[in-house]
């Protein structure tokens, strides 16, 4: 591992103040993606700055909104009484995640920015990754893209966002507040995260001198919600496909409304508004999921390896919203 | 980690050193605390109820400190990759991977091995259950399995839902326990012997 320098601030000013001034410095968090991929020499940042004491760990409740400090470790997210009650879908997907061991050590906020799990860009005994290296290739596109992206790629990059806690929070339309020298701003989680388009190794809208200091997630209003995770393996293994869920069905099981958002299939949590407007006022079948899922599939590009995926998701898609519409 | 150990040319060091003299001079404050990729920096963390007062560089896993320079080899590096589970420790009482945790980053902590579980020459009851269950073949993932299981109790005892948990609402099934588990890779499969082990150890309260 390349050396770096060292610093641990312990208020937020500080922190973006020092990431300023020593060049090619990083944030740490939980280091459980930073460190490995500095172990690959993926990541070789001159300077680490250690953000895990700053006091951004509050989870509370503000009106409609909870709040959740950007360094509130995963199993404490997921086991808070606010998030098992207001929305139990985001503890579901965090569970679903890593091991326990990675839920005590990963950060909110560290989460969200985790790096795709494509063979090719984890590797750089590959050449060619222009998410990696802009510009050298893709060595995915005609090598192993199992577990590679159908929607959203382009011929520049097919991987995928492998986590699991964004695709839950994309569905419940959750926000990042974000800090820098130029102050405060909140952005979209849908909004945040790019397609890679002709530039995949830029992935969200954070500048390098941003942290994020917290996610708002406003509290849904549904009957009930579920995120299902499809994967190789039951436990401890990224998903194949993934969707989170949820649904507010009236006394007469007719759909008020409904959201979803799809994981493991693109560069981004994938939600399709269209997709989720075609379930309003409907009733809550089968054939009424299935609609959607179609809808949210639209345009699909699958490669050799990958083909299955494209029915693993509508499929995924309809039992997700089933569960979902049983539940409450 | 090794093949990558020494990926620093003499330009790159020279450069760093020479810009590292006017960035990091002289202002090294106790409560935080900031060095250059050349220095070495102060750490005390506590191993099984010893502190340890340390100069370190930066890079340095927890893993490895243990391991080379305080000759702590329970702890086992497997994959060193975060993914087997094999050097899970407790910090501060949470279990966490000490291959993917930066020592430097544990000042002030207390790390538990499992060096540190049996106290006054009585094992630790999660240890005589791995023995009575035969909870292992190998043995290289015992450590690991056994300092996770004694944290997975802990947290069941503190409300932590799992994946299998949340959905069924109960804790402690076999299901339960091999989801909770699930960090920790036995390659010689001794899980059913395993998931007897910590069972008996939760019956016994």
């Amino acid at each position: 591992m390349r050396r770096f320098g060292y610093s641990r601030p312990d208020d937020v000013g500080e922190a973006i103040a020092q990431e300023r001034r020593f060049p090619e410095a990083k944030f740490l968090g939980g280091g459980t993606n930073l460190v490995d991929l500095m172990k690959m020499g993926v990541e070789k940042p001159a300077h680490l700055v250690d953000i895990t004491r700053l006091p951004l760990t509050q989870i509370e409740e503000r009106g409609n909104v909870i709040r959740i400090g950007a360094l509130t470790r995963n199993s404490e997210v997921a086991a808070h009484p606010l998030v098992l009650a207001k929305c139990p879908v985001l503890s579901e997907a965090i569970l679903a995640g890593a091991s326990p061991q990675i839920r005590n050590m990963a950060t909110t906020g560290g989460n969200l920015l985790q790096r795709t799990r494509c063979f090719y860009f984890y590797d750089p005994s590959y050449a060619e990754c222009n998410k990696r290296v802009p510009g050298s290739g893709c060595a995915a596109i005609q090598g192993y893209n199992r577990i590679h992206a159908i929607l959203g790629g382009s011929d520049h990059c097919i991987a995928t966002y492998p986590g699991d806690m964004a695709i839950a929070l994309s569905a419940l339309g959750a926000s990042i507040v974000v800090q820098g020298p130029r102050g405060e701003r909140t952005i979209s989680l849908d909004r945040f995260y790019r397609l890679p388009g002709a530039t995949p190794h830029i992935e969200n809208d954070l500048k390098p001198d941003e942290l994020i200091t917290s996610i708002e997630v406003p509290t849904p209003t549904v009957t009930g919600s579920h995120y299902l995770k499809v994967r190789d393996r039951n436990s401890y293994a990224f998903a194949l496909v993934s969707v989170a869920a949820l649904v507010d069905l009236a006394p007469d099981k007719h759909i008020r409304q409904a959201r979803f958002a799809l994981g493991g299939v693109a560069p981004k949590p994938w939600r399709v508004p269209e997709a989720e407007e075609a379930l309003v006022n409907r009733p809550a079948t089968e054939a009424v999921f299935r609609e959607a899922a179609e809808i949210a599939v639209r345009g699909a590009k699958p490669h050799r390896y990958n083909g299955f995926k494209v029915e693993l998701a509508k499929r995924a898609v309809v039992r997700a919203l089933t569960t979902a519409s049983q539940r409450g | 980690m090794s093949a990558h150990e020494d990926d620093i040319t003499r330009r790159d060091f020279v450069g760093v050193t020479v810009a590292a003299a006017s960035l990091y001079g002289g202002a090294v404050a106790e409560a935080a605390p900031v060095s250059g990729p050349a220095d070495t920096a102060n750490c005390s963390l506590t191993i099984n109820g010893h502190r340890h007062d340390l100069q370190l560089e930066p890079r340095v896993t927890l893993l490895d400190l243990m391991r080379e320079q305080l000759h702590l080899t329970g702890t086992k590096k497997g994959c060193d990759h975060g993914q087997c589970g094999a050097c899970t420790v407790l910090s501060d009482g949470n279990r966490v991977l000490s291959c993917l945790t930066l020592a430097i980053t544990q000042d002030g902590r207390h790390i538990t091995t499992i060096e540190g579980l049996a106290s006054g020459g009585q094992l630790h009851p999660m240890q005589e259950a791995f023995i009575e269950h035969d909870g292992f073949q190998c043995g290289f993932c015992t450590s690991g399995q056994i300092c996770s299981a004694v944290a997975m109790l802990k947290e069941v005892r503190s409300g932590m839902p799992s994946a299998v948990s949340l959905n069924t609402k109960q804790t402690m099934t076999d299901e339960d326990i091999r989801e909770r588990m699930s960090g920790n890779l036995c390659r010689c499969g001794a899980y059913p012997n395993i998931v007897a082990a910590i069972r008996s150890v939760e019956q016994r309260g």
